[in-house]
């Protein structure tokens, strides 16, 4: 039997290395998988807590989370790919249409 | 047994999304996400969390990756992958925030959480019922509602894939 906070940690890391990817890569597709990869953390923590607290209400949470990430890929790839038709790259730093 | 399976599946996680984020070519990153999503199933599987981990392979490992891949042949990425990662002082400052951030959450666990009351679905009840049943017969009752409003979401999401998808760009007409 693993403690519970055993996974809170692995959840926690792999949150950190989201935010991490997210704050230092300039690539439009690797930042979306970072915070596909929070959302993952998110989800370990519910599942873990969910069976720590005899509940089932996280293992649900889950299933929502899931499926928003489902909708939240479709309509940001679909982005992603506007924006590489407008600029020809997908690197953040080029994509400066709103500065003035 | 499960704990050796848990640090089996915790390191190759953890490993292969420190390999995610610092590959340059975004296909080896999809692919070694791809990793961390079956790795963080198989924790699903040892948390008695079965119907969780089969959706997680089938949704996060099958339908989100497929379509971050397809998406990567799509794209020309060619002339990105010899990008360097990011600056050097952007580098630098985001690891300083990741990190105090990683440990507040540090703080957050070993602080812990005092148990007053438990819920109403220990995990042998689960394992006896089945854990697809009780998730199910959750979801239509006393769920119901978000239920509904989740496939609600799930059509918005394929009607604005299509009109993004389809929209002329004005270097296009």
């Amino acid at each position: 039997m693993v403690p519970v906070n055993y996974y809170l940690i692995v959840a926690a890391i792999l949150f950190a290395l989201g935010v991490l990817g997210v704050l230092i890569r300039r690539n439009a597709l690797i930042i979306f998988m970072s915070i596909e990869l929070m959302l993952n953390a998110v989800n370990l923590t519910f599942v873990a807590l969910a069976r720590h607290l005899h509940s089932i209400d996280g293992q649900i949470f889950v299933f929502f989370i899931m499926t928003v990430a489902a909708a939240e890929v479709a309509v940001g790839l679909a982005i992603i790919i506007s924006v590489f038709r407008l600029k020809g790259t997908i690197h953040v730093d080029e994509i400066n249409l709103l500065r003035g | 047994m499960v704990t050796i399976f848990f640090f089996i599946f915790a390191v190759t996680a953890l490993v292969s999304a420190v390999l995610m984020i610092t590959y340059k070519n975004p296909v080896y990153s999809a692919l070694f996400l791809i990793l961390t999503f079956f790795s963080l199933a198989g924790m699903y599987f040892l948390l008695e969390a079965q119907f969780i981990a089969i959706v997680q392979i089938i949704v996060y490992a099958g339908a989100i990756m497929v379509l971050f891949l397809f998406v990567m042949m799509l794209l020309n990425l060619r002339q990105e992958t010899r990008l360097p990662i990011g600056r050097p002082f952007q580098v630098a400052l985001g690891s300083i925030f990741a990190l105090i951030l990683l440990i507040q959450l540090f703080f957050i666990v070993k602080v812990g959480l005092t148990v007053s009351k438990f819920g109403a679905f220990p995990p042998e009840k689960i394992n006896k019922i089945g854990s697809v049943q009780v998730i199910g017969g959750e979801l239509f009752t006393n769920y119901l509602f978000p239920f509904e409003a989740a496939s609600i979401l799930l059509l918005v999401g394929i009607i604005g894939a299509i009109i993004l998808g389809r929209k002329k760009l004005p270097n296009e007409m």
